[in-house]
């Protein structure tokens, strides 16, 4: 129990009178990387904000470290260990990429203190060129690139990355991918949220699948992507 | 128009200029990055002005009064952020109008009540009631001086922080994507709150230190949010570098209007902004 860094029980989330997830369990444990699949519009995005508190669900329970967090305020949330790379990046057009890094800087829980702005600047190169632009000048690749740099600057124990490569370009989305690879080796929890199912796969200890709000598959990733008949019925592929 | 003449308005026009600065900036700031509306914002320059006033005839001086009074503006505009403003920021900027009109006539009210509808003159403190001697005849208050080297160093440091620190770079952060600011683990409740009480803080600090000059009477917040919402507009919402350069602006154009042009002088300011807005609809440092 004490394992588990994040758990969402019986999530039922609304957009006004529209019922969006319809009693979502889900769990992310420490070190563990879980792949969240479904097709558009299932309600992978929603239950990502309903677990951040950035949408508070109707019924249902967010647990971080094991304590009651359903009501918290979302820099409470992030605070015990969460970071979040969302849907459409979300870096700061307005301050310099050194700012936008700076900015986020803080210890881990308990203090922990890996991740500092030198040692993302040598994770991502590309941005140690560009400390002085605007956020908005850079490419979409290098917004990404800022974006999961910013939320490494918060020492998290759980990265959760929603469509980090959506929109780029394959040698882009290759080296984002690989950086993925190197966060999760160095013992960050991730929740991965991507197109690219199997490459998801390939990495995701475990594999949950919405369909319509409600959780139609969740195992070993292997089982899903072993399963052709079930890969197509949930996924389409 | 001899150059000591001219000096005395040039510095007068500054003086003037950078004391709207002071209440402009905490405006300008509260607009651009909470959205909001604040028709009081003029309020707490008349409180400012009051609480000089009393503490001052209280204390026996001035920088008591004023050292007094910082510490209770702040308190103020926090309770009130937590309490009004915080409800106001997700609505319609129609409903920031009605809410923050209706405050305007509660402050007057409460003025009324407390202190009375009667003239005040606040004494220049003892230590800076001296004048700079210009020529045989003319001279320049010490006073005005301090004034203006006061709010120099209140502008150097709202640059600061705003620009350098990270609360400022969290500031400005949070008037671009609150979600996001949240989500890395920042309190931007906690940030409005402050950045609210900073901005009320800076209005009535200016009214506590122009009272010596301007006198305390009723109504008095009025004609310095006029005169800040067309900084605002000059400047460009939620500019803090705008806010500085339209402030001297009609500074400037207001004290050498009145010496140039008398007849002409109370529409110096509506002019200028009809100018700057037929020209840059955005404002001079505004984000189209
Ligand atoms: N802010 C919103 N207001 C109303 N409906 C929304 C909102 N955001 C998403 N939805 C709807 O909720 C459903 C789930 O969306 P989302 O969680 O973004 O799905 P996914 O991330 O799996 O693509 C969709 O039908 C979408 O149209
Ligand atoms: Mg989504």
């Amino acid at each position: 129990m004490t394992d588990t860094l994040l758990q969402a029980s019986s999530l039922h989330t609304y957009y006004g009178v529209s019922h969006i997830l319809h009693g979502v369990d889900f769990s992310a444990r420490k070190g563990e990387t879980v792949g969240l699949m479904g097709r558009n519009g299932m309600g992978k995005t929603t239950l990502l904000k309903t677990m951040l508190g950035l949408v508070r669900p109707r019924e249902g329970q967010v647990r971080v470290r094991g304590e009651d967090m359903t009501q918290a305020a979302t820099h409470a949330i992030a605070r015990r260990g969460i970071a979040y790379v969302p849907e459409g990046r979300g870096i700061f057009p307005n301050l310099s990429v050194r700012e936008n890094l700076v900015m986020a800087a803080r210890a881990g829980v308990d203090g922990h203190r890996e991740w500092d702005f030198d040692r993302v600047i040598d994770t991502f190169p590309r941005l140690g060129e560009r400390l002085s632009n605007g956020g908005a000048q850079l490419s979409g690749g290098e917004q990404q690139m800022l974006t999961i740099g910013r939320a490494l600057m918060t020492n998290p124990d759980l990265l959760i990355l929603d469509e980090a490569t959506e929109g780029l370009a394959p040698l882009i989305a290759r080296e984002i991918w690989s950086i993925i690879k190197t966060i999760r080796a160095s013992g960050i929890a991730t929740v991965i949220v991507d197109k690219n199912y199997a490459a998801v796969m390939a990495l995701a200890d475990r594999s949950v699948v919405l369909v319509k709000g409600r959780v139609a598959f969740a195992g070993a990733s292997s089982e899903l992507s072993e399963n052709q008949e079930l890969m197509h019925r949930f996924l389409g592929v | 128009m001899d150059f000591a003449f001219f000096l005395i308005q040039l510095l007068n026009g500054l003086q003037y200029g950078l004391l709207l600065f002071l209440v402009a900036s905490g405006l300008t700031l509260v607009f651009g990055i909470m959205g909001i509306i604040n028709l009081a914002h003029g309020s707490f320059y008349m409180v400012g002005a009051y609480l000089a006033w009393s503490l001052s005839s209280l204390t026996g001086s001035l920088a008591a009064a004023i050292l007094l009074a910082i510490p209770l503006t702040v308190i103020l505009g926090m309770a009130l952020e937590r309490l009004l403003f915080r409800h106001l920021y997700q609505r319609d900027h129609l409903y920031q109008v009605l809410l923050t009109y209706g405050l305007i006539l509660v402050f007057e009210e409460l003025r009324s009540i407390i202190w009375g509808d009667d003239v005040h003159g606040v004494v220049v403190p003892a230590l800076l009631n001296a004048s700079i001697p210009l020529t045989d005849n003319l001279s320049y208050p010490v006073y005005r001086l301090a004034i203006s080297g006061v709010c120099l160093l209140l502008a150097a440091g709202l640059y600061f922080l705003i620009q350098k620190t990270r609360l400022g770079m969290m500031i400005r952060a949070g008037a671009s994507n609150r979600d996001m600011v949240q989500s890395l683990g920042i309190d931007i409740k906690l940030i409005y709150t402050l950045v609210f009480a900073l901005g009320i803080a800076l209005a009535a600090f200016a009214g506590m230190i122009n009272a010596p000059l301007s006198s305390v009477f009723p109504n008095m917040g009025s004609q310095v949010l006029i005169i800040c919402f067309v900084v605002v507009v000059i400047g460009g919402i939620g500019s803090v570098k705008g806010a500085m350069a339209a402030s001297l602006m009609i500074g400037l154009g207001e004290t050498f209007g009145q010496v140039l042009m008398p007849d002409f002088a109370g529409m110096i300011v509506y002019v200028l902004m009809a100018i700057v807005l037929v020209w840059r609809p955005e404002g001079l440092f505004g984000r189209a």
